[in-house]
């Protein structure tokens, strides 16, 4: 059966977004990912849901196949056998499996059952989304002088240190332990290098360290608050988690934004996009031992979030985006100071991409450095950013565009060496477009209201939201509980398709370009820890 | 070369004036005049993010860059916490990284000063205490000074570790 008859059997979600659900039997759960895989589908999250008020336990995986966000929902009985793990079908499916029992406690049948998400916070046999028990280890403190031992007795279980790594065995082979404390202004995460002499044979990442429990935070909050969440999940994609949260809840509730908000959240994703870049290109200059690069895009960088600033009150737009529209207006004067910005970054960040691309030892630094090729980058599910730089042409604004994107009409940033002059080379041109994005939106917002109100529905629902951020397709799936609760919200961020890929990126490179390498996937620790 | 030659010198200087610190952030008063003495004019920070959700890093970021240029104030980011004379910490502290945020405190030499950033590190902000979250960093380590802010402007960052050393 192809992907597209999956698609015609489920049923239509609410919202602008191209999206449906369906419901199926342990044997169609996992023919449905061959067939969306076959088509050269992705998978865009797995999640579980545990349902209080009586449907039982489900998994969840929501694919992106050609038409839209396909949804499918596996019933499975808690107390019953394992479900049918997708991990042969989609490799990165193995991590999301792992969490789902971490915190939801449903077991799949693939054979990696080492734990993911929990350390030592809770017990091995507790789950927090679902047990309420967890609550009575809440806040304990672990003291500094235990670390060496279980932390709190024998009810904190296994401590981190006893993560069962891969070992990597031979003549020469040795392993390098890295983190989670990073040596740079960075999130952590650990990382386990076996390498000979220089090359890296392996790369084991060891993530986790920044869980703060978001998921069972969100079941804490009103389904019209929970965007502030959503924001602060990966700070640097605030507009991407907030828009795509307020799709979901807009889609259920069946509340169509005016076209104003739709313009203005536009207007503010590219922004996001832009500072990001600016960020990276200069750190990437940095990382390949070219100061001045980080000089000259962290300096353009700052103007531009001055420029945001006064237009939107906020450098970084983690309050912005709300459900029915903006949280705040544009006045014109600020919008024509940022079409007006934008048009001038566009020529100056010209100006530097000729001087990288001259510049000798940039290019032999970003030639040819952590390489995952079309091919193997299609076999990982490599997404977004990455993704583009490996072959696989998938940017939500383009393949389901919603207002303003269906006006707009981007182009995606295509290149297929997959190695981290690729990479350069996407964000580059993806800053060009941002730019001109900037310009036209700015240029043509549509008056009227910026917001209208939300009425949470009052039977239980469901809607699903998804935003090409600026590293990738962000998912926001949202259950709505009675009396206009959350009743569980899953964020998703493409750091969980991409993480497997540096793994592979590293392979046969020095130890050296780790750094590099690493920022030119960048990925989210934040947004993947939960 | 020529082109980044002419890049440089069409930019030139773009360093703007620093502020001073801000007494109103300081939330323990500990030995600030012998800390003065001791550290001199100049800083060695190292940061540690406990849990934060990454805004806070991008405006630390932010802090090195030519405009506000940290070091030019002769403050400095060290890799290792042997180095570092202060120690700047972000987000509510998680439970799996707390262990790892009291063992770089531990590694650093005295004074140990700590500048708690952001409204998480502040107050654990929206992520509060849970089972995986400790809430606020003082829950955790004694901060000398906690800057507010969703994430906190660079400048206000600077004033932080500036009002750390009683600068």
């Amino acid at each position: 059966m192809s992907s597209r008859r999956w698609w015609d059997r489920a049923e239509r979600l609410g919202g602008v977004l191209p999206a449906r659900r369906l419901t199926a039997t342990d044997g169609e759960w996992q023919q449905c990912a061959a067939d969306v895989a076959a088509a050269r589908g992705c998978l865009l999250a797995l999640w579980s849901v545990d349902d209080v008020s009586g449907a039982g336990s489900r998994v969840r995986a929501a694919f992106a196949i050609e038409p839209g966000v396909l949804i499918v929902e596996l019933a499975v009985d808690r107390g019953g056998a394992a479900y049918p793990g997708l991990e042969s079908v989609y490799p990165c499916a193995s991590r999301m499996q792992r969490a789902v029992f971490d915190l939801g406690g449903l077991r799949s049948t693939d054979p990696d059952r080492r734990p993911w998400l929990r350390h030592a916070a809770w017990p091995a046999g507790l789950h927090p989304l679902r047990d309420t028990r967890v609550r009575a280890a809440e806040g304990e403190p672990v003291h500094s002088g235990d670390v060496d031992r279980d932390s709190s007795g024998a009810a904190n279980g296994a401590r981190a240190d006893d993560y069962a790594f891969v070992r990597v065995q031979g003549d020469g082979v040795h392993e390098i332990p890295v983190g989670p404390v990073h040596a740079g202004i960075i999130e952590p995460g650990h990382f386990r290098f076996s390498v000979v002499g220089e090359k890296v044979l392996r790369l084991e990442e060891r993530l986790g360290y920044v869980h703060k429990g978001i998921e069972r935070r969100f079941g804490e909050l009103g389904l019209v608050d929970g965007h502030r969440l959503a924001a602060r999940v990966s700070g640097d994609s605030a507009v991407a988690y907030s828009w795509a949260y307020c799709q979901a809840l807009e889609g259920l509730a069946g509340c169509v934004i005016p076209p104003r908000a739709a313009w203005l959240r536009g207007l503010a994703l590219e922004v996001e996009r832009i500072a990001n870049h600016l960020g990276d290109l200069g750190a990437l200059g940095n990382d390949a031992g070219f100061a001045f690069g980080l000089a000259q895009f962290s300096r353009l960088k700052e103007h531009w979030l001055r420029t945001v600033s006064a237009a939107f009150g906020q450098r970084y737009l983690l309050d912005a985006v709300v459900p029915g529209g903006m949280g705040v207006d544009v006045a014109p004067e600020t919008a024509r100071a940022l079409a007006a910005h934008s048009s001038q970054l566009a020529q100056e960040v010209h100006e530097l991409r000729r001087i990288y691309e001259e510049h000798d030892g940039v290019r032999d630094r970003f030639a040819a450095a952590g390489c995952v090729a079309p091919e193997l980058a299609a076999r990982l599910g490599l997404i977004g950013l990455a993704g583009r730089a490996s072959g696989h042409a998938f940017d939500v604004r383009v393949d389901w565009p919603c207002a303003p994107y269906d006006q707009l009409l981007p182009s995606v940033a295509l290149r297929t060496q997959g190695d981290v002059a690729a990479r350069v080379a996407v964000r580059f041109d993806e800053l060009a477009e941002s730019c001109r994005l900037v310009a036209r939106i700015a240029g043509g917002l549509p008056g009227g209201a910026f917001r209208l109100e939300v009425v949470a529905p009052a039977a239980p629902s469901f809607g699903v939201g998804v935003v090409e951020g600026w590293r990738g397709p962000v998912l926001v799936a949202l259950d709505a509980g009675p009396g206009g609760r959350v009743l569980r919200c899953h964020p998703h961020d493409p750091s969980w398709q991409n993480w497997p890929g540096l793994e592979h990126a590293i392979i046969g490179n020095i130890v050296p370009d780790f750094p590099l390498i690493n920022k030119s996937f960048n990925l989210s620790y934040s947004g993947h820890d939960l | 070369m020529l082109r980044t030659l002419r890049q440089i010198c069409s930019v030139g200087i773009v360093t703007e004036p620093m502020a001073d610190g801000d007494e109103s952030l300081r939330v323990r008063d500990a030995l600030q005049e012998r800390v003065r003495d001791v550290l001199g004019r100049a800083l060695c920070v190292r940061h540690v993010d406990a849990g934060s959700c990454n805004g806070c890093e991008l405006e630390i970021h932010a802090i090195a860059n030519p405009i506000y240029n940290i070091e030019g104030a002769g403050i400095r980011f060290v890799a290792s916490p042997r180095h570092a004379d202060l120690l700047l910490v972000t987000g509510p502290v998680s439970a799996h990284m707390e262990t790892a945020l009291r063992r770089t405190y531990e590694a650093m030499p005295h004074p140990k000063l700590v500048v708690a950033i952001g409204d998480c590190g502040c107050t654990g902000g929206i992520f509060g205490e849970s089972y995986a979250s400790r809430g606020r960093v003082s829950n955790v380590l004694p901060v000398d000074v906690a800057v507010p802010g969703c994430p906190p402007s660079p400048a206000r960052i600077l004033q932080g570790i500036l009002t750390a050393i009683g600068r």
